[in-house]
């Protein structure tokens, strides 16, 4: 009676399982099997670097949607990055701990605020402000990179602070006791000790970033043009298949699916090299 | 015990974890280049009154400290002291070796990079020395810029030595420094510790009797945070003035 209730649970458990998995492989199968063979047929060529996106006139180049999508992820970065290491720097080597516990939760929360709420303060504040201060029409590439730096900190914060507390406390007494400062202990021991998990934390962020849709096709004016300078209005990747794809039918949807691939596989490429640092540090211990 | 030998005194030391009282006015000398000793049950203080001695206890927070310390008649708790210009002048050894996960090279220059030194082959030189006084060299010298996580225990502890002796400390602490080895290394630990105490005043928290009578010249005995003796060496062990020493030396307690 109980081996058969086990069984049961085993097989209800299982059939669950496959079917989440099942659905994952199912959208990747989709998609590829949508874009893929746009792709050869339009020419791999001719579809990464052309800059001619006219759908009406069978013209599919997203060269200008690239470009926007690694500058805007690139500008994002270098906001982003900087800060979030020093945040979580100074949280984990200079609050003390009980405060930390309390900050890092709330920066977790964070994470929590939808992506549209983060572009409308962007329309809000953050646009008026560029275009009174620096010029151009404010929803822009710099917009974007600035909501999007905003957006990855706390999963750039909270990474690298973990993988900072799982350097042993002993690495840190060994450092002082030799007569080093807290900063000294910090650059030339903690910050190597944990370097592949802040690393991995940057590349995590990345992928967020060059993922994000809602927050961008609301900051960053969304033109399809080739950006010439960060106060230019631009559309990523991610804004374009967004923005057509109610409307889009045959080679234009499938172009749109094609542009999904190049995300996708962006993506993937980013997120194994993360977990391939994070697997480092435990290896190290 | 004259005072002129006296690398550090230290007198009515009161040491305070938020509201425990860790240590209860205690007093002891550390005689130059010799080897004292501290021994007494778990808990009883020893290695906190070892890490007032570099204030590493400034590192734990809720920590009071009163009374002195005196390094060379100058007392290392005045706020016109630097900690990090103390801890180079009192180095330590902790219980469990704990070499940066750097190469072995870089262990060792570690704290002349930290004094603000960057000739290489100045460095390079210090660093063989310092091996060789650790009795590293040998297992080392072809593989310095291996990780020094790959070393065996007891070497990594000789490295831990040899990264102190790198920024010639006056003192060196040893908060139970084999306490993680097996009995040979541990041996091997105790005659460096002999050897180095030539040119080293060292401090030694053990709980293991047997050693503190092998290496050291004076031992004090500690119990529930006081100083209930301190002495020779030999005369601890052989003739305890304290009835409450005799029962630990003996064995009834602990």
């Amino acid at each position: 009676m109980k081996s058969l209730s086990e069984k049961g649970v085993r097989r209800i458990l299982m059939a669950v399982a496959f079917s989440a998995i099942s659905a994952l492989l199912l959208i990747t199968l989709f998609i590829i099997n949508e874009g893929v063979p746009f792709i050869f047929k339009y020419g791999v060529g001719n579809f990464l670097f052309s800059s001619d996106w006219h759908p009406q006139q069978m013209k599919f180049g997203i060269f200008p949607m690239i470009t926007a999508s690694l500058w805007v992820t690139f500008g994002a970065m270098l906001l982003g990055a900087p800060l979030g290491v020093a945040v979580a720097l100074f949280l984990s080597e200079y609050v003390p701990r009980p405060i930390m516990r309390i900050i890092k939760p709330t920066i977790e929360l964070l994470a929590a605020i939808p992506s549209v709420v983060y572009g409308f303060i962007g329309v809000i504040v953050l646009a008026p402000l560029i275009r009174n201060y620096l010029g151009g029409p404010g929803l822009s590439l710099l917009s974007g990179s600035i909501i999007l730096g905003i957006m990855i900190l706390p999963t750039v914060i909270s990474i690298s602070i973990d993988s900072i507390l799982a350097v042993p406390q002993s690495y840190r007494e060994g450092s002082l006791a030799l007569g080093a400062t807290t900063w000294q202990t910090i650059n030339m021991v903690t910050v190597k000790a944990s370097k592949s998990g802040i690393i991995a934390s940057i590349i995590l962020g990345l992928g967020r970033a060059i993922g994000e849709t809602m927050a961008v096709i609301m900051v960053a004016g969304n033109s399809v043009n080739m950006p010439h300078s960060a106060l230019d209005s631009v559309r990523t990747l991610t804004a374009n298949i967004a923005l057509e794809m109610s409307y889009a039918t045959g080679l234009h949807r499938q172009a749109l699916f094609a542009t999904g691939v190049v995300l996708f596989v962006g993506i993937i490429i980013l997120n194994s090299i993360a977990s391939i640092a994070l697997r480092k540090r435990m290896v190290k211990g | 015990m004259t005072t002129e030998k006296n690398k550090i005194e230290i007198s009515g030391l009161d040491l305070y974890y938020g509201k425990f009282h860790a240590l209860q006015s205690v007093s002891m000398p550390v005689q130059k280049n010799l080897i004292t000793a501290l021994i007494g049950p778990s808990g009883c203080g020893k290695s906190t009154l070892l890490r007032c001695l570099n204030r590493m206890n400034d590192l734990i927070s809720g920590v009071k400290v009163t009374g002195k310390v005196l390094l060379d008649q100058s007392d290392i708790y005045s706020p016109t002291f630097e900690v990090t210009e103390l801890r180079k002048r009192v180095g330590m050894v902790f219980q469990r070796p704990n070499p940066f996960p750097l190469s072995i090279y870089d262990n060792v220059v570690y704290g002349l990079k930290v004094a603000g030194m960057n000739n290489r082959k100045k460095m390079e030189e210090i660093a063989e020395k310092s091996l060789m006084g650790a009795w590293l060299w040998d297992n080392v010298k072809d593989k310095l810029h291996h990780s020094a996580l790959e070393l065996p225990l007891d070497q990594q502890q000789r490295l831990c030595v040899a990264r102190l002796l790198a920024i010639e400390p006056e003192v060196i602490l040893m908060d139970e420094p084999c306490s993680a080895l097996d009995p040979i290394a541990t041996m091997k630990i105790e005659e460096l510790m002999l050897e180095l105490k030539k040119n080293y005043t060292i401090v030694i928290v053990t709980h293991n009797m047997q050693q503190a009578a092998r290496v050291s010249d004076f031992t004090g005995y500690m119990l529930l945070g006081k100083m209930i003796e301190f002495n020779v060496t030999k005369d601890i062990f052989t003739r305890p003035k304290e009835k409450l020493t005799e029962e630990y030396i003996s064995g009834k307690y602990g």
